[in-house]
Protein backbone atom coordinates (compact mmCIF):
# COMPACT_ATOMS: atom_id res chain seq x y z
CA UNK A 1 0.00 0.00 0.00
CA UNK A 2 3.42 2.76 0.73
CA UNK A 3 4.50 1.62 -2.80
CA UNK A 4 1.11 2.24 -4.11
CA UNK A 5 1.02 5.54 -2.24
CA UNK A 6 4.39 6.76 -3.50
CA UNK A 7 3.83 5.43 -7.53
CA UNK A 8 0.21 7.34 -7.15
CA UNK A 9 2.07 10.35 -5.96
CA UNK A 10 4.10 10.35 -8.39
CA UNK A 11 1.92 10.02 -11.05
CA UNK A 12 0.43 13.24 -10.11
CA UNK A 13 3.38 14.85 -9.40
CA UNK A 14 4.23 14.61 -12.77
CA UNK A 15 1.44 17.10 -13.68
CA UNK A 16 0.78 18.90 -10.41
CA UNK A 17 3.94 20.60 -9.63
CA UNK A 18 2.51 22.10 -6.36
CA UNK A 19 2.20 18.71 -5.11
CA UNK A 20 5.54 18.09 -2.72
CA UNK A 21 6.09 15.13 -0.47
CA UNK A 22 7.53 15.91 3.12
CA UNK A 23 9.17 13.01 5.13
CA UNK A 24 10.36 12.65 8.82
CA UNK A 25 14.00 11.18 7.87
CA UNK A 26 11.55 7.79 7.35
CA UNK A 27 10.75 5.75 4.57
CA UNK A 28 14.23 3.85 3.01
CA UNK A 29 13.85 2.49 -0.10
CA UNK A 30 10.12 3.87 -1.02
CA UNK A 31 10.45 7.39 -1.08
CA UNK A 32 13.97 7.72 -2.99
CA UNK A 33 12.56 7.34 -5.95
CA UNK A 34 9.40 10.10 -5.92
CA UNK A 35 13.46 12.51 -4.22
CA UNK A 36 15.23 11.76 -7.22
CA UNK A 37 12.42 11.99 -9.92
CA UNK A 38 11.03 15.64 -8.27
CA UNK A 39 14.05 16.71 -6.48
CA UNK A 40 12.16 20.38 -6.07
CA UNK A 41 8.90 18.70 -4.65
CA UNK A 42 10.52 16.50 -2.12
CA UNK A 43 11.93 17.57 0.95
CA UNK A 44 13.25 15.44 4.13
CA UNK A 45 12.78 17.98 7.29
CA UNK A 46 14.88 15.23 9.44
CA UNK A 47 13.43 13.67 12.73
CA UNK A 48 11.72 17.24 13.40
CA UNK A 49 7.81 16.28 13.19
CA UNK A 50 6.57 19.32 14.77
CA UNK A 51 8.68 21.81 12.22
CA UNK A 52 7.71 19.66 9.23
CA UNK A 53 3.95 19.99 9.93
CA UNK A 54 4.60 23.99 10.16
CA UNK A 55 6.69 24.04 7.05
CA UNK A 56 3.91 21.81 5.67
CA UNK A 57 1.24 24.73 6.52
CA UNK A 58 3.51 27.47 5.63
CA UNK A 59 4.17 25.57 2.09
CA UNK A 60 -0.27 25.32 1.63
CA UNK A 61 -0.32 28.90 2.76
CA UNK A 62 2.33 29.77 -0.08
CA UNK A 63 -0.11 27.79 -2.45
CA UNK A 64 1.85 24.03 -2.67
CA UNK A 65 -0.51 20.95 -1.59
CA UNK A 66 2.16 18.89 0.84
CA UNK A 67 1.67 15.48 1.60
CA UNK A 68 3.83 14.53 5.15
CA UNK A 69 4.97 11.20 5.29
CA UNK A 70 6.18 9.40 7.95
CA UNK A 71 5.17 6.14 9.83
CA UNK A 72 2.83 5.37 12.95
CA UNK A 73 1.93 8.47 15.41
CA UNK A 74 5.04 10.53 14.25
CA UNK A 75 2.95 12.89 11.57
CA UNK A 76 0.03 12.86 13.73
CA UNK A 77 -0.14 12.89 17.47
CA UNK A 78 3.79 14.39 17.85
CA UNK A 79 2.86 17.35 15.92
CA UNK A 80 -0.80 17.35 16.70
CA UNK A 81 -1.38 20.97 17.89
CA UNK A 82 0.55 21.81 14.10
CA UNK A 83 -2.14 19.88 12.51
CA UNK A 84 -5.41 21.33 14.79
CA UNK A 85 -3.77 25.05 14.58
CA UNK A 86 -1.98 25.54 11.64
CA UNK A 87 -3.53 23.42 9.49
CA UNK A 88 -7.12 22.83 10.39
CA UNK A 89 -7.84 26.50 11.95
CA UNK A 90 -6.87 27.46 8.71
CA UNK A 91 -8.37 25.09 6.37
CA UNK A 92 -5.31 24.16 4.92
CA UNK A 93 -4.78 22.09 1.78
CA UNK A 94 -2.28 19.43 3.52
CA UNK A 95 -2.24 15.30 3.85
CA UNK A 96 -0.52 13.68 6.71
CA UNK A 97 -0.05 10.11 5.51
CA UNK A 98 0.87 7.40 7.76
CA UNK A 99 2.05 4.16 7.20
CA UNK A 100 1.67 1.58 9.68
CA UNK A 101 -1.55 1.87 10.78
CA UNK A 102 -2.83 -0.39 13.54
CA UNK A 103 -0.17 -3.24 14.64
CA UNK A 104 1.52 -3.19 11.55
CA UNK A 105 4.46 -2.60 13.38
CA UNK A 106 3.56 -4.74 15.72
CA UNK A 107 7.14 -6.16 17.35
CA UNK A 108 8.56 -2.84 17.40
CA UNK A 109 6.48 -2.04 20.65
CA UNK A 110 3.48 0.44 21.37
CA UNK A 111 5.12 3.61 20.51
CA UNK A 112 4.96 2.52 17.14
CA UNK A 113 1.53 1.29 16.74
CA UNK A 114 -1.19 3.97 15.41
CA UNK A 115 -4.16 2.67 17.40
CA UNK A 116 -5.78 6.06 18.42
CA UNK A 117 -5.12 7.57 15.22
CA UNK A 118 -8.64 8.01 13.76
CA UNK A 119 -10.58 9.28 16.85
CA UNK A 120 -8.25 11.95 17.41
CA UNK A 121 -7.68 12.78 14.00
CA UNK A 122 -11.42 12.80 12.66
CA UNK A 123 -12.21 14.97 15.87
CA UNK A 124 -10.64 17.72 13.90
CA UNK A 125 -12.04 20.83 12.15
CA UNK A 126 -12.79 20.04 8.53
CA UNK A 127 -10.07 16.73 8.43
CA UNK A 128 -11.37 14.45 5.88
CA UNK A 129 -9.95 10.81 6.75
CA UNK A 130 -9.24 7.92 4.87
CA UNK A 131 -8.39 4.09 5.50
CA UNK A 132 -7.81 2.36 2.60
CA UNK A 133 -7.71 -1.67 2.55
CA UNK A 134 -5.87 -2.13 -0.14
CA UNK A 135 -3.90 -0.52 -2.93
CA UNK A 136 -6.30 0.14 -5.27
CA UNK A 137 -8.31 2.05 -2.50
CA UNK A 138 -5.04 4.26 -1.46
CA UNK A 139 -4.64 5.17 -4.90
CA UNK A 140 -8.45 6.34 -5.26
CA UNK A 141 -8.03 8.21 -1.68
CA UNK A 142 -4.89 9.88 -3.51
CA UNK A 143 -7.43 11.28 -6.28
CA UNK A 144 -10.08 12.13 -3.80
CA UNK A 145 -7.77 14.29 -1.66
CA UNK A 146 -6.20 16.21 -4.61
CA UNK A 147 -9.83 16.62 -6.63
CA UNK A 148 -10.89 18.71 -3.04
CA UNK A 149 -9.26 21.17 -1.42
CA UNK A 150 -8.36 20.81 2.61
CA UNK A 151 -7.28 18.83 5.14
CA UNK A 152 -6.70 15.56 4.86
CA UNK A 153 -5.57 12.35 6.63
CA UNK A 154 -4.42 9.04 5.06
CA UNK A 155 -4.00 5.90 7.05
CA UNK A 156 -1.89 2.96 5.44
CA UNK A 157 -1.34 -0.20 6.47
CA UNK A 158 2.41 -1.21 5.43
CA UNK A 159 2.49 -3.24 1.83
CA UNK A 160 1.78 -6.14 -0.03
CA UNK A 161 -1.98 -6.56 1.37
CA UNK A 162 -3.95 -8.67 -0.58
CA UNK A 163 -5.92 -6.46 -3.65
CA UNK A 164 -9.96 -6.57 -2.00
CA UNK A 165 -11.30 -4.75 -5.17
CA UNK A 166 -10.85 -5.95 -8.69
CA UNK A 167 -10.35 -2.29 -10.16
CA UNK A 168 -10.22 1.37 -8.83
CA UNK A 169 -13.24 2.63 -6.72
CA UNK A 170 -14.73 6.03 -6.74
CA UNK A 171 -14.63 7.44 -3.27
CA UNK A 172 -16.14 11.19 -4.11
CA UNK A 173 -19.28 10.23 -2.46
CA UNK A 174 -17.71 8.41 0.44
CA UNK A 175 -19.37 5.11 -0.71
CA UNK A 176 -18.66 1.84 1.52
CA UNK A 177 -17.67 -0.52 -0.98
CA UNK A 178 -19.17 -4.22 -1.56
CA UNK A 179 -16.85 -6.45 -1.24
CA UNK A 180 -18.98 -10.28 -1.09
CA UNK A 181 -21.94 -10.51 -0.68
CA UNK A 182 -24.07 -12.00 2.14
CA UNK A 183 -27.83 -11.79 3.57
CA UNK A 184 -27.30 -12.27 7.50
CA UNK A 185 -25.04 -9.68 8.52
CA UNK A 186 -23.21 -6.86 7.30
CA UNK A 187 -19.43 -6.92 8.44
CA UNK A 188 -17.65 -3.69 7.26
CA UNK A 189 -13.92 -3.14 7.75
CA UNK A 190 -12.20 -0.06 7.78
CA UNK A 191 -8.36 -0.66 6.50
CA UNK A 192 -6.70 -3.51 5.57
CA UNK A 193 -7.87 -6.17 8.42
CA UNK A 194 -10.47 -6.10 6.00
CA UNK A 195 -8.85 -9.63 4.89
CA UNK A 196 -9.54 -10.88 8.32
CA UNK A 197 -13.43 -9.89 7.39
CA UNK A 198 -12.92 -12.06 4.72
CA UNK A 199 -12.00 -14.63 6.46
CA UNK A 200 -14.64 -14.50 8.76
CA UNK A 201 -17.16 -14.40 5.94
CA UNK A 202 -15.43 -18.01 4.48
CA UNK A 203 -15.97 -20.03 7.87
CA UNK A 204 -19.19 -18.62 8.83
CA UNK A 205 -20.66 -19.62 5.55
CA UNK A 206 -20.80 -23.26 6.15
CA UNK A 207 -21.96 -22.99 9.23
CA UNK A 208 -25.14 -21.29 7.64
CA UNK A 209 -24.26 -17.76 8.33
CA UNK A 210 -23.69 -15.92 5.56
CA UNK A 211 -22.03 -12.25 6.00
CA UNK A 212 -21.19 -9.41 3.60
CA UNK A 213 -18.56 -7.77 3.40
CA UNK A 214 -18.43 -4.10 3.43
CA UNK A 215 -15.22 -2.07 2.54
CA UNK A 216 -15.03 1.63 4.21
CA UNK A 217 -12.16 4.07 3.46
CA UNK A 218 -13.90 7.12 3.80
CA UNK A 219 -14.37 7.73 7.62
CA UNK A 220 -14.16 11.21 7.51
CA UNK A 221 -17.41 12.79 5.79
CA UNK A 222 -18.84 9.79 6.86
CA UNK A 223 -21.58 8.85 4.55
CA UNK A 224 -24.19 6.77 6.97
CA UNK A 225 -27.11 7.55 4.26
CA UNK A 226 -24.74 4.86 2.13
CA UNK A 227 -23.56 2.28 5.06
CA UNK A 228 -27.45 1.93 6.04
CA UNK A 229 -28.37 1.09 2.35
CA UNK A 230 -25.37 -1.50 2.06
CA UNK A 231 -26.50 -2.77 4.96
CA UNK A 232 -29.97 -3.01 4.01
CA UNK A 233 -31.49 -6.70 4.41
CA UNK A 234 -29.26 -7.89 6.89
CA UNK A 235 -30.07 -8.16 11.08
CA UNK A 236 -27.59 -5.01 11.40
CA UNK A 237 -23.70 -3.86 11.51
CA UNK A 238 -20.50 -5.69 12.72
CA UNK A 239 -17.61 -2.60 12.30
CA UNK A 240 -13.79 -3.96 12.20
CA UNK A 241 -10.99 -1.86 12.50
CA UNK A 242 -7.15 -2.29 14.07
CA UNK A 243 -7.58 0.76 15.98
CA UNK A 244 -9.45 1.10 19.73
CA UNK A 245 -12.94 0.95 19.53
CA UNK A 246 -13.28 4.39 21.78
CA UNK A 247 -14.02 7.15 19.26
CA UNK A 248 -12.47 5.35 15.80
CA UNK A 249 -14.53 3.69 12.55
CA UNK A 250 -17.51 2.23 14.46
CA UNK A 251 -17.82 5.04 16.86
CA UNK A 252 -18.16 7.19 14.15
CA UNK A 253 -20.95 4.64 12.73
CA UNK A 254 -22.50 4.33 15.99
CA UNK A 255 -22.63 8.68 15.83
CA UNK A 256 -23.87 8.88 12.26
CA UNK A 257 -26.71 6.49 13.36
CA UNK A 258 -27.85 7.71 16.37
CA UNK A 259 -28.19 11.21 15.06
CA UNK A 260 -30.03 10.19 12.56
CA UNK A 261 -32.34 7.99 14.85
CA UNK A 262 -31.70 5.19 12.95
CA UNK A 263 -31.96 2.00 15.32
CA UNK A 264 -29.83 -0.55 13.17
CA UNK A 265 -27.96 -2.74 15.74
CA UNK A 266 -24.88 -2.16 15.70
CA UNK A 267 -21.48 -3.92 17.36
CA UNK A 268 -18.32 -2.28 17.36
CA UNK A 269 -15.21 -4.15 17.17
CA UNK A 270 -11.30 -3.10 17.85
CA UNK A 271 -8.78 -3.19 20.78
CA UNK A 272 -9.84 -2.72 24.00
CA UNK A 273 -9.20 0.51 25.78
CA UNK A 274 -5.58 -0.61 27.07
CA UNK A 275 -1.82 -0.13 25.95
CA UNK A 276 0.01 -3.49 25.03
CA UNK A 277 3.12 -4.46 26.65
CA UNK A 278 3.62 -7.69 24.44
CA UNK A 279 5.75 -7.63 21.49
CA UNK A 280 5.25 -10.11 18.06
CA UNK A 281 4.24 -9.72 14.67
CA UNK A 282 0.31 -8.03 13.58
CA UNK A 283 -1.23 -11.37 13.53
CA UNK A 284 0.54 -12.54 16.91
CA UNK A 285 -0.90 -9.45 18.49
CA UNK A 286 -4.07 -9.69 17.12
CA UNK A 287 -5.12 -13.06 18.49
CA UNK A 288 -3.91 -11.82 21.98
CA UNK A 289 -5.65 -8.59 21.34
CA UNK A 290 -9.36 -10.25 20.67
CA UNK A 291 -8.66 -9.24 16.99
CA UNK A 292 -7.74 -12.21 15.55
CA UNK A 293 -10.20 -14.42 12.95
CA UNK A 294 -11.54 -16.85 15.56
CA UNK A 295 -12.50 -14.30 18.33
CA UNK A 296 -14.07 -11.74 15.09
CA UNK A 297 -15.78 -15.12 13.71
CA UNK A 298 -17.23 -15.88 17.26
CA UNK A 299 -18.94 -12.01 18.01
CA UNK A 300 -20.45 -12.16 14.07
CA UNK A 301 -22.35 -15.30 14.75
CA UNK A 302 -23.35 -14.62 18.10
CA UNK A 303 -24.03 -11.05 16.49
CA UNK A 304 -26.18 -13.06 14.26
CA UNK A 305 -28.14 -15.15 15.79
CA UNK A 306 -28.79 -12.29 18.84
CA UNK A 307 -30.74 -9.96 16.33
CA UNK A 308 -32.24 -12.56 13.64
CA UNK B 1 2.28 58.37 10.22
CA UNK B 2 5.93 57.96 11.91
CA UNK B 3 6.44 54.86 13.55
CA UNK B 4 7.65 56.41 17.26
CA UNK B 5 3.68 57.96 16.54
CA UNK B 6 2.11 54.56 15.21
CA UNK B 7 3.47 53.17 18.51
CA UNK B 8 2.46 55.53 21.01
CA UNK B 9 -1.53 55.59 19.25
CA UNK B 10 -0.87 51.55 19.59
CA UNK B 11 0.42 52.19 23.39
CA UNK B 12 -2.64 53.96 24.21
CA UNK B 13 -5.37 51.74 22.51
CA UNK B 14 -3.64 48.56 23.76
CA UNK B 15 -4.37 49.75 27.08
CA UNK B 16 -7.70 51.05 26.79
CA UNK B 17 -8.49 47.34 25.08
CA UNK B 18 -6.99 45.86 27.82
CA UNK B 19 -8.56 47.69 30.78
CA UNK B 20 -12.13 48.15 28.74
CA UNK B 21 -12.68 44.41 28.36
CA UNK B 22 -10.97 42.91 30.77
CA UNK B 23 -7.76 41.14 28.60
CA UNK B 24 -4.91 40.29 30.13
CA UNK B 25 -0.98 40.22 28.50
CA UNK B 26 -0.99 43.84 28.56
CA UNK B 27 2.97 43.64 29.26
CA UNK B 28 3.58 41.44 26.55
CA UNK B 29 1.95 43.93 24.07
CA UNK B 30 3.23 47.09 25.46
CA UNK B 31 6.57 45.27 25.29
CA UNK B 32 6.23 44.28 21.72
CA UNK B 33 4.84 47.33 19.84
CA UNK B 34 7.29 49.30 18.67
CA UNK B 35 8.99 46.56 16.83
CA UNK B 36 5.51 45.46 14.93
CA UNK B 37 5.66 49.70 14.87
CA UNK B 38 8.59 49.61 12.87
CA UNK B 39 7.88 46.50 10.90
CA UNK B 40 4.53 47.34 9.69
CA UNK B 41 5.21 51.14 9.38
CA UNK B 42 8.23 50.88 7.48
CA UNK B 43 10.22 48.15 7.03
CA UNK B 44 8.09 45.34 6.09
CA UNK B 45 6.84 45.63 2.42
CA UNK B 46 3.30 45.45 3.37
CA UNK B 47 0.65 47.73 3.10
CA UNK B 48 -3.35 47.50 3.92
CA UNK B 49 -4.53 47.58 0.23
CA UNK B 50 -2.35 45.07 -0.63
CA UNK B 51 -2.73 41.76 1.73
CA UNK B 52 -3.20 39.67 -0.67
CA UNK B 53 -0.93 40.76 -2.95
CA UNK B 54 1.35 37.64 -3.51
CA UNK B 55 4.77 39.54 -4.12
CA UNK B 56 4.31 41.31 -0.06
CA UNK B 57 6.17 40.14 2.57
CA UNK B 58 5.05 38.08 5.06
CA UNK B 59 4.63 39.15 8.96
CA UNK B 60 4.17 36.52 11.62
CA UNK B 61 3.35 36.98 15.06
CA UNK B 62 4.42 34.09 17.50
CA UNK B 63 3.51 35.87 20.44
CA UNK B 64 -0.22 35.40 19.86
CA UNK B 65 -0.99 37.20 23.53
CA UNK B 66 -0.05 40.39 22.59
CA UNK B 67 -2.98 40.38 20.36
CA UNK B 68 -4.30 44.03 21.85
CA UNK B 69 -0.84 45.26 20.29
CA UNK B 70 -0.56 43.63 16.95
CA UNK B 71 -4.56 44.77 16.57
CA UNK B 72 -4.08 48.32 17.73
CA UNK B 73 -1.41 48.67 15.23
CA UNK B 74 -2.44 47.26 12.75
CA UNK B 75 -5.49 49.51 12.90
CA UNK B 76 -3.31 52.56 13.22
CA UNK B 77 -1.84 51.44 10.27
CA UNK B 78 -5.03 51.67 8.63
CA UNK B 79 -5.61 47.97 8.16
CA UNK B 80 -8.84 47.49 9.55
CA UNK B 81 -11.49 50.41 11.19
CA UNK B 82 -10.11 51.61 14.86
CA UNK B 83 -13.89 51.01 15.77
CA UNK B 84 -13.10 47.04 15.54
CA UNK B 85 -10.58 47.90 18.38
CA UNK B 86 -13.68 48.70 20.92
CA UNK B 87 -15.32 45.26 20.57
CA UNK B 88 -11.42 43.26 21.56
CA UNK B 89 -12.18 40.54 23.35
CA UNK B 90 -16.06 40.97 24.04
CA UNK B 91 -18.76 38.63 22.82
CA UNK B 92 -18.89 38.37 18.84
CA UNK B 93 -15.63 40.22 18.10
CA UNK B 94 -13.28 39.90 15.23
CA UNK B 95 -10.62 40.52 17.52
CA UNK B 96 -9.89 37.50 19.99
CA UNK B 97 -8.03 37.45 22.80
CA UNK B 98 -5.15 35.72 20.65
CA UNK B 99 -3.70 36.81 17.41
CA UNK B 100 -6.49 35.50 14.85
CA UNK B 101 -5.96 35.58 10.88
CA UNK B 102 -9.81 34.96 9.88
CA UNK B 103 -11.57 37.66 8.77
CA UNK B 104 -8.59 40.05 9.98
CA UNK B 105 -6.37 42.18 7.25
CA UNK B 106 -2.82 41.69 7.86
CA UNK B 107 -2.98 38.35 10.02
CA UNK B 108 -0.61 35.95 8.22
CA UNK B 109 -1.36 33.38 10.59
CA UNK B 110 -3.78 32.77 13.80
CA UNK B 111 -0.97 32.09 17.17
CA UNK B 112 -1.58 31.55 20.38
CA UNK B 113 -0.29 28.67 21.15
CA UNK B 114 3.46 29.22 21.65
CA UNK B 115 6.09 27.86 18.92
CA UNK B 116 3.86 27.78 16.24
CA UNK B 117 5.21 30.76 13.59
CA UNK B 118 8.90 29.77 12.89
CA UNK B 119 7.84 26.58 11.16
CA UNK B 120 5.11 28.03 9.14
CA UNK B 121 7.51 30.65 8.18
CA UNK B 122 10.29 28.30 7.34
CA UNK B 123 7.87 26.79 4.48
CA UNK B 124 6.47 29.88 3.27
CA UNK B 125 10.33 31.09 2.85
CA UNK B 126 11.24 27.78 1.41
CA UNK B 127 8.61 27.90 -0.80
CA UNK B 128 9.64 31.63 -2.03
CA UNK B 129 13.49 30.37 -2.46
CA UNK B 130 12.31 27.37 -4.68
CA UNK B 131 10.51 29.64 -7.01
CA UNK B 132 12.71 32.10 -6.77
CA UNK B 133 10.56 35.28 -5.06
CA UNK B 134 12.42 37.54 -3.49
CA UNK B 135 10.38 38.89 -0.36
CA UNK B 136 11.03 38.26 3.48
CA UNK B 137 9.58 36.55 6.11
CA UNK B 138 9.64 38.22 9.51
CA UNK B 139 8.82 36.42 12.37
CA UNK B 140 8.15 38.02 15.81
CA UNK B 141 8.95 35.51 19.05
CA UNK B 142 9.26 36.10 22.50
CA UNK B 143 11.35 35.06 24.14
CA UNK B 144 9.77 32.68 26.88
CA UNK B 145 8.56 30.76 24.07
CA UNK B 146 12.03 29.92 23.00
CA UNK B 147 11.36 27.19 25.23
CA UNK B 148 9.48 25.33 22.79
CA UNK B 149 11.45 22.82 20.94
CA UNK B 150 9.54 23.72 17.60
CA UNK B 151 11.45 26.95 17.22
CA UNK B 152 14.56 25.10 17.54
CA UNK B 153 13.56 22.10 14.99
CA UNK B 154 12.70 25.11 12.99
CA UNK B 155 15.61 26.79 13.53
CA UNK B 156 17.66 24.05 12.06
CA UNK B 157 15.89 23.64 8.84
CA UNK B 158 16.40 27.37 8.47
CA UNK B 159 19.94 27.14 8.75
CA UNK B 160 20.58 24.24 6.69
CA UNK B 161 18.20 25.56 3.85
CA UNK B 162 20.50 28.75 4.71
CA UNK B 163 17.24 31.07 4.44
CA UNK B 164 18.59 34.56 4.31
CA UNK B 165 14.83 35.68 3.35
CA UNK B 166 14.24 34.45 6.82
CA UNK B 167 14.66 37.29 9.85
CA UNK B 168 13.44 36.48 13.41
CA UNK B 169 12.92 39.02 15.66
CA UNK B 170 12.41 37.98 19.44
CA UNK B 171 10.77 40.12 22.13
CA UNK B 172 13.80 39.84 24.89
CA UNK B 173 12.05 41.53 28.11
CA UNK B 174 13.25 38.66 29.98
CA UNK B 175 9.88 37.97 31.53
CA UNK B 176 7.08 35.60 31.46
CA UNK B 177 3.92 34.44 32.93
CA UNK B 178 6.17 33.21 36.96
CA UNK B 179 8.79 34.84 36.86
CA UNK B 180 12.43 36.26 35.13
CA UNK B 181 13.29 34.15 32.18
CA UNK B 182 16.82 33.16 33.46
CA UNK B 183 15.00 31.82 36.67
CA UNK B 184 12.20 30.01 35.21
CA UNK B 185 14.36 28.00 32.63
CA UNK B 186 17.03 29.97 31.42
CA UNK B 187 18.30 31.10 27.77
CA UNK B 188 21.48 32.48 28.48
CA UNK B 189 23.75 32.70 26.73
CA UNK B 190 20.66 33.00 24.07
CA UNK B 191 22.72 35.16 21.51
CA UNK B 192 25.07 32.37 21.46
CA UNK B 193 22.42 29.40 21.07
CA UNK B 194 21.33 31.13 17.77
CA UNK B 195 24.67 31.42 16.43
CA UNK B 196 25.38 27.73 17.35
CA UNK B 197 22.26 27.00 15.00
CA UNK B 198 24.15 28.87 12.55
CA UNK B 199 22.43 32.08 12.25
CA UNK B 200 23.39 35.89 12.12
CA UNK B 201 22.32 37.61 14.99
CA UNK B 202 22.12 41.36 16.26
CA UNK B 203 21.34 42.09 19.33
CA UNK B 204 20.13 45.92 20.12
CA UNK B 205 18.07 48.34 21.81
CA UNK B 206 14.12 47.02 21.11
CA UNK B 207 12.28 50.39 21.96
CA UNK B 208 14.72 52.35 20.08
CA UNK B 209 13.35 52.70 16.87
CA UNK B 210 16.60 53.68 14.56
CA UNK B 211 18.34 50.53 15.83
CA UNK B 212 14.99 48.53 14.91
CA UNK B 213 15.44 49.46 11.23
CA UNK B 214 18.70 49.59 10.71
CA UNK B 215 18.84 45.96 12.07
CA UNK B 216 15.65 44.77 10.19
CA UNK B 217 16.95 46.44 7.02
CA UNK B 218 19.85 44.11 6.60
CA UNK B 219 19.61 41.24 4.43
CA UNK B 220 21.80 38.27 4.56
CA UNK B 221 22.68 35.12 2.81
CA UNK B 222 21.95 33.07 6.17
CA UNK B 223 18.70 33.18 8.61
CA UNK B 224 19.25 36.14 11.02
CA UNK B 225 17.47 36.72 14.17
CA UNK B 226 17.59 40.26 15.76
CA UNK B 227 17.37 39.77 19.72
CA UNK B 228 15.37 43.07 20.89
CA UNK B 229 16.44 43.74 24.18
CA UNK B 230 12.80 44.81 25.68
CA UNK B 231 10.90 46.21 28.97
CA UNK B 232 7.69 44.48 29.51
CA UNK B 233 5.23 46.97 30.07
CA UNK B 234 7.18 49.60 28.10
CA UNK B 235 5.82 53.48 28.52
CA UNK B 236 3.84 53.19 31.48
CA UNK B 237 6.33 53.30 34.50
CA UNK B 238 4.65 50.71 37.30
CA UNK B 239 4.13 48.27 34.40
CA UNK B 240 7.61 48.13 33.40
CA UNK B 241 9.59 45.26 34.30
CA UNK B 242 6.50 43.55 36.28
CA UNK B 243 6.03 40.31 36.09
CA UNK B 244 2.36 40.41 37.50
CA UNK B 245 1.35 42.83 33.99
CA UNK B 246 1.72 39.54 32.16
CA UNK B 247 -1.65 39.10 33.94
CA UNK B 248 -3.28 41.74 35.32
CA UNK B 249 -6.05 43.86 33.91
CA UNK B 250 -5.39 47.57 33.81
CA UNK B 251 -8.28 49.31 36.26
CA UNK B 252 -10.25 52.50 35.34
CA UNK B 253 -7.34 54.08 37.63
CA UNK B 254 -4.54 51.94 35.99
CA UNK B 255 -5.50 53.55 32.53
CA UNK B 256 -6.06 57.17 33.77
CA UNK B 257 -2.22 57.11 34.81
CA UNK B 258 -1.29 55.31 32.33
CA UNK B 259 -3.05 57.58 29.61
CA UNK B 260 -1.43 60.40 31.86
CA UNK B 261 2.51 59.05 31.18
CA UNK B 262 1.54 58.37 27.70
CA UNK B 263 0.80 61.87 26.81
CA UNK B 264 3.29 63.46 28.53
CA UNK B 265 5.76 60.92 26.72
CA UNK B 266 4.24 62.54 23.41
CA UNK B 267 5.48 66.15 24.54
CA UNK B 268 9.01 64.83 25.30
CA UNK B 269 9.58 63.49 21.70
CA UNK B 270 8.00 66.49 20.35
CA UNK B 271 10.07 68.70 21.87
Amino acid sequence: MRDAFVKKLNEKAADDPSIMLLVGDLGFGVVADFGDTYPKQFLNCGVAEQSMVGIAAGMAASGRRPFVYSIANFPTLRPLEQIRNDICYHGLSVTIVSVGAGLAYGSLGYTHHAVEDISILRSLPGMRVFSPADALECSAAVDEILATPGPAYLRLGKNREPLVNPTQPDLSRGEPILIRDGSDVTLIAAGPIITQALEVAELLAPTGVSVRVVSCPVIKPLNAEAIRSVAEGTVGIVTLEEHTILGGFGSAVLEGFAVRGWRTPILPLGLEDAATHIMGSQEWIRERAGLATPYVQQRVATFAEENA
Amino acid sequence: MQSIELARRARISALTMCSTSGASHIGAALSVIDILAVLYGHVADVAPHRTDDPARDIVLVSKGHSASGVYAVLAHAGYFPLEWLDDYYLDGSHLGGHVTAHGNPGVELSTGALGHALPFGVGRALVDKLDGIDRRVFVVLSDGECAEGSNWEAALMAAHHCLGNVTVIIDRNRLQILGRTEDVLGLEPFADKWRAFGWEVDEIDGHDHVQLTEALRVRSNRPRVIVANTTKGKGVDFMEDKVEWHTLVPTADHLALALAQLQTNTTEVQA
